[in-house]
């Protein structure tokens, strides 16, 4: 992970994560920038759980782009509070969507288009604080919002790129679609010949991804179908000690500066008490062709 | 009379009757979720979920929600999909009933989940729209919860993030090319505020059990017109109680 993120996330890089809303979100990756202090990034996401908000509060960020940003099952981010109301640490650019105006300024980007329009939007003031937005004919202009590189986390991939991810995607594919590149952490690094079995579950073509990162337990806190489930408590946790920034420094110190990699994060959670144990396996599709 | 109950056991049962059977509900999060599961549990049985994760579900999921995207919500879905296939139903006016949370609301049904003071420089950064401004503007008709404070309903929002009736004057949202036909009710810990059929001014229309017309009043931030037949809202019933605590056991949304 150290090596994908020094690679491909240098400083001022505009970075799409959490991208699938509230699962698979690539925390231990946003723990790797926050580690080697990233600085001037710009953030891309629909909703990005308290993510975002870690990074924010790290003094990575200079703007968000995004449709929401807090703690989702318990509200108000405070880092993000405290940069947008006292630039602490430091002041933060935001741009504001929703979650479909996020997703069509990714789909534009993808099918490289100045903007798409749309009918959401018309009637809320967002369009006059975004400079991204415009109405033209009674439609709002989504302009494009290419992310220079987009992280997303897996359920598996193979070590050429093939990424299979299963449950609700969010904004995955477009965020991908429309990143220069894409980097991807995965619960199972696994054969080629499993991906290979089932195309139609392959996030992106192989062309766009520039590192697969075999980390388990990755999106912790959030959950990962048939993986593990979400964390509420870490999260109320989290929420609860980042209301000060000495609460959040000293948060941040525990969980993520003085923590060498998720290898080592994961013996400090209960791993096993959120280890998805009874498996659901679809039935596999049958490519057979003569 | 039923046993006793929280606050938000009461919004969970008042927002669950909001669905009607058949509907296609834009669930959103928090308390609407357990609204969805105790509405498919009684008297809708045949209302399906949409969740902007990208799900859409008949059955309510079989554990414990913290998020719409728990794994417990993925499990016997009736399609997982990309965001963007769940909003194309929502932009072709398919969704019958959305959920908003509020943080501020006016009389016009506007809501601000953006900002409070100037946003250049906000006295409070909130989370912003996620899906809430596009529910507001698409699905067919919509209904906000919140608490009833008289820093949340206010006589004029910050920001419009979520438009409701804008400026109140008739036809503002057709005149605006807003799709859809906006909110129906907002339900707070005192009462329920409703508005008047093709939109307007909210009027209060019921309050809530152990509560007086003239402290909600109080608690409302613009003179809020009260209806002359303002009715005691129907505590949650033993049946709407039993499923509120089945899907919500320890709780997690309705008893901290």
């Amino acid at each position: 992970m150290a090596q994908a993120i020094e690679r491909f996330v240098p400083d001022g890089s505009t970075v799409a994560l959490g991208v699938a809303l509230e699962p698979l979100i690539p925390f231990a990756a946003g723990h790797e920038i926050i580690r080697q202090q990233r600085r001037n990034l710009e953030l891309v996401g629909p909703i990005s759980d308290s993510l975002f908000d870690q990074l924010i509060g790290a003094g990575c960020v200079r703007r968000v782009t995004a449709a929401w940003v807090g703690n989702v099952s318990e509200g108000l981010a405070h880092c993000y509070r405290r940069a947008c109301e006292q630039e602490v640490p430091r002041a933060l650019e935001v741009r504001d969507h929703s979650n479909f105006s996020i997703s069509l300024a990714l789909w534009a980007a993808a099918w490289n288009v100045p903007s798409l329009p749309t009918r959401t939007l018309l009637g809320s003031d967002i369009l006059r604080t975004n400079p991204d937005l415009s109405t033209v004919d009674d439609l709002v202009e989504v302009k494009a919002v290419r992310p220079d590189v987009a992280i997303v986390h897996v359920q598996r991939a193979d070590e050429l790129g093939r990424a299979h991810a299963w449950g609700p995607l969010g904004i995955s594919e477009e965020a991908g679609l429309a990143a220069g590149r894409i980097v991807i952490s995965c619960e199972e690094l696994v054969d080629a010949s499993v991906t290979l079995s089932d195309p139609n579950r392959i996030l992106f073509p192989e062309t766009k991804v520039a590192a697969v990162v075999h980390e388990p337990g990755g999106a912790h806190p959030s959950p990962v179908q048939g993986f593990f489930k979400r964390d509420h408590a870490f999260h109320r946790d989290y929420a609860d000690r980042s209301r000060t920034v000495e609460g959040f420094d000293a948060w941040l110190h525990e969980w993520v500066l003085d923590v060498p990699d998720r290898g080592e994060y994961l013996k400090r959670v209960d791993a096993e008490a959120l280890r998805i144990k009874q498996h659901r396996p679809s039935v596999p599709s049958d490519f057979g062709y003569e | 009379m039923s046993e006793e109950f929280t606050p938000q056991e009461l919004m969970v049962a008042v927002a669950s009757r909001e669905i009607r059977d058949g509907d296609v509900v834009f669930v959103g999060m928090r308390l609407p979720i357990l609204a969805y599961a105790v509405a498919r549990n009684s008297h809708a049985p045949q209302a399906r979920g949409l969740f902007e994760v990208g799900l859409m579900r008949d059955q309510p999921a079989s554990a414990f929600l913290g998020t719409m995207g728990d794994p417990p919500n993925v499990a016997g879905a009736l399609w997982a999909t990309r965001m963007s296939n769940a909003m194309a139903l929502m932009a072709q006016g398919e969704v019958d009933l959305g959920f908003i949370g509020g943080a501020e609301v006016d009389r016009f049904g506007n809501l601000n989940t953006s900002y409070v003071g100037d946003p250049r420089r906000p006295k409070v950064k909130l989370p912003g729209s996620g899906g809430g401004a596009d529910i507001a503007i698409l699905s067919r008709r919509w209904v906000t919860l919140m608490s009833h404070e008289p820093r949340r309903l206010v006589e004029k929002v910050s920001f419009v993030t979520s438009p409701g009736y804008g400026d109140g004057s008739p036809g503002w949202r057709k005149r605006n090319g807003l799709l859809g036909g906006g909110p129906v009710a907002i339900i707070t810990t005192l009462g329920v505020l409703r508005f008047p059929e093709g939109g307007g001014e909210a009027y209060l229309a019921s309050v809530h059990p152990g509560h007086a017309v003239d402290e909600v009043v109080a608690q409302t931030g613009w003179p809020l017109q009260v209806s002359d037949r303002v009715s005691e809202t129907s505590a949650p019933t033993d049946s709407e109680l039993a499923a509120i605590r089945l899907f919500d056991p320890e709780g997690f949304w309705t008893r901290s």
